[in-house]
């Protein structure tokens, strides 16, 4: 039965009548909403107003709100509102919402560039506060390797092996494939717009050189950032999450040897052989396109890259590798640490935890790029 | 609401569910009547929370029917199961809020998603849902990780209730819970069952829900239903299991006496 609500008016000198029926159900809540808002108080009134429901059939939570709000905008206006002929069944309910809703929630306004300012203000500290993190996570490890070195059973050597075949030997494969790809691309690039100047062959000194000192360093260190650390961070926030940290904690165990120490040392372990390979095989995919796509056979590839490439070159790269480890591992593990009770807190610190150490990892490459030109390497 | 208490709104006749070769629930038979809190009680891994879940269709099952407002679940549209569903309301064990929303919207949303409201009714029902399970509108506003557990589910039974259900399906409401706050829970479930005449459905371990609150009792041991009736009839069966949960060490009964069998 469809919900009916009738206001009839008080113009000469008869009493204002209000009277609802039908079914007063969440399915018409919509429909009555528009009804009650309908309502026009032409002056304010007094005195006694019943609400009469006695033909109300159905009523649920959204039809004994919307009765509630009638009337409480009666009594807004200065009537006496009551409900008349509550039948009994709806009485329990009618009570109970008359009660609620009494306590405006207290809305808080902020001035939006305010907001914006503080925002700008909360980031910048946050940023402090991370640096801050991973200096003092570096110092407690610093800590536990100085333990481990008078201790060197305490080392949890088959966990650090473990960790090792994950994020060293079950990376080869994507790293192979990937630097592979690279290697080709940039020869394929250098050859295409070197020949216009009839300098074809010195793509060897390109692919060389870029791939020894820059590029297959950092693009390994990428992979893992993304396909190691993200691993790290979520699965230090589930432990987080789970109390695991918290039940290690107080068996006197510290997370940092027991957790952090091996993994980082598999990753430190790992991303110089990763490299290495990764640009072994960054200069097999150049050889490749230069023979099939420029016309340099093999044998004459392998000579100009002695010429063109130093051990100096190929120690610049390797150097790196280790410290950009560092770095993702420490990253990793802090913000793995930083996970909340919640599955999206999870989320957002393994995508900060990606994203921080590919910078971090960038900005580093920047610096040893300074550092090894004043040294002149 | 209103009818006729001996109505029934679930019928479940030779129900029989498993997982690969283990065979969880065999041949079970049972009413819910309207209005009435049923309680399930069973051993842990006896099958009570896959009755629940067989039921409101989150799990399949081998044999036998399942009637919820006379309709069967085996021979209805997709059209009409959702409009069964939009008739159940479902409290989970851990509550199952979304994370990433507030108390509030985890209260809108089954509302939202359902119902063609304003945005002004949407906030002030909600309001009010949440007032009516105890929660204050400035804790609406907290997203569930900063919740206590037992507010976490005081806000679960209010989206629960978001639509108005007439059954609710309760998964052990008090478990975790302390003992004030459980029997806070059981007398909020007992006055919004009168108020809003609900059925409760309610897998339980906690005696003391099972004396304050339940009209009937239903007994899962064994893979069938051993005992079903109001708690006196549980407090004088003399099935094993029944006895032991019901006159056991732990129980009201059994205080200061050992049972010790299983």
């Amino acid at each position: 039965m469809a919900p009916e609500l009738i206001v009839k008016d008080a113009s000469a000198g008869a009493r204002l009548e209000v009277f609802a029926s039908g079914s007063w159900i969440s399915a018409h809540a919509a429909e009555l909403e528009q009804k009650i808002d309908a309502i026009k108080f032409d002056a304010p009134g007094s005195g006694r107003l019943d609400i009469d429901i006695a033909g109300i059939g159905e009523l649920d939570t959204f039809g004994a709100w919307l009765l509630e709000r009638l009337a409480r905008a009666f009594i807004a206006q200065g009537y006496d509102a009551q409900f008349a002929e509550v039948s009994g069944r709806f009485l329990g309910l009618l009570d109970e919402i008359h009660a609620c809703g009494r306590t405006k929630p207290v809305v808080v306004r902020q001035n939006p560039i305010l907001a914006k300012l503080e925002g700008i203000g909360v980031a910048a500290t946050e940023f402090g506060q991370d640096l801050l993190r991973l200096i003092d996570l570096l110092g407690r490890m610093c800590g536990v390797i100085a333990l481990i070195f008078r201790h060197p059973s305490r080392f949890r050597f088959a966990s650090a092996v473990h960790q090792l075949d994950r994020v060293g030997w079950q990376a080869l494969p994507i790293i192979f494939l990937i630097t592979l790809l690279i290697g080709a691309i940039i020869a394929q690039q250098g050859i295409f717009h070197f020949r216009k100047f009839g300098a074809g062959d010195y793509v060897v000194d390109l692919v060389g050189i870029l791939v020894l000192r820059e590029l297959g360093v950092l693009i390994v260190a990428i992979m893992v950032a993304g396909r190691s650390g993200s691993s790290y961070t979520a699965e230090l926030g589930s432990m987080k999450m789970r109390e695991e940290i918290d039940a290690l904690r107080t068996m006197g165990l510290d997370p940092v040897e027991v957790l952090m120490l091996p993994r980082i040392v598999a990753l430190v372990c790992a991303l110089p052989i990763l490299t290495f390979f990764g640009s072994m095989c960054a200069l097999y995919g150049g050889g490749l396109v230069a023979w099939l796509y420029g016309g340099m056979s093999p044998p004459i590839y392998i000579a100009r890259l002695k010429e063109a490439v130093s051990v100096t070159h190929f120690e610049v790269g390797m150097i790196k590798a280790p410290f950009m480890a560092l770095v993702i591992g420490l990253v990793a593990c802090s913000e793995g640490l930083q996970v909340a009770g919640s599955a999206e807190s999870l989320g957002l610190k393994t995508t900060a935890s990606v994203v921080k150490s590919i910078f971090l990892v960038i900005v580093m490459d920047g610096f040893f790029a300074i550092f090894f030109a004043s040294v002149g390497m | 609401m209103g009818s006729s208490p001996e109505q029934l709104v679930i019928r479940v006749r030779d129900l029989v569910v498993g997982f690969g070769g283990q065979t969880v629930l065999d041949g079970v038979s049972f009413d819910v009547r309207r209005g009435e809190i049923l309680g399930v009680v069973g051993a842990s891994g006896g099958g009570k929370s896959v009755l629940l879940r067989t039921i409101i269709g989150l799990i399949s099952k081998r044999r036998g029917s399942i009637t919820v407002f006379d309709k069967d679940l085996d021979r209805v549209s997709a059209q009409e199961m959702q409009a069964v569903e939009r008739r159940w309301g479902i409290l989970f064990q851990q509550g199952a809020l979304f994370s990433s929303l507030t108390a509030q919207e985890n209260v809108q949303f089954p509302m939202r998603e359902h119902l063609d409201l304003s945005m002004t009714l949407l906030d002030e029902v909600a309001t009010v849902k949440l007032e009516m399970v105890g929660i204050g509108p400035s804790d609406a506003r907290k997203l569930p990780a900063e919740l206590s557990g037992g507010m976490v589910k005081r806000v679960a039974l209010a989206r629960a209730l978001a639509l108005d259900p007439e059954i609710v399906f309760l998964d052990e409401p008090t478990s975790g819970l302390d003992p004030i706050a459980a029997g806070e829970f059981d007398s909020l479930i007992a006055t919004l069952q009168q108020t809003l005449g609900l059925t409760v459905f309610m897998v339980t371990h906690d005696l003391d829900s099972l004396h304050a609150v339940c009209n009937r009792i239903i007994v899962l041991a064994d893979r069938k239903i051993v005992a079903a009736g109001p708690i006196a009839t549980m407090l004088s069966s003399e099935h094993p299991w029944v006895k032991a949960y019901f006159r056991g060490k732990r129980s009201r009964e059994g205080a200061g006496t050992s049972v010790a069998t299983h």
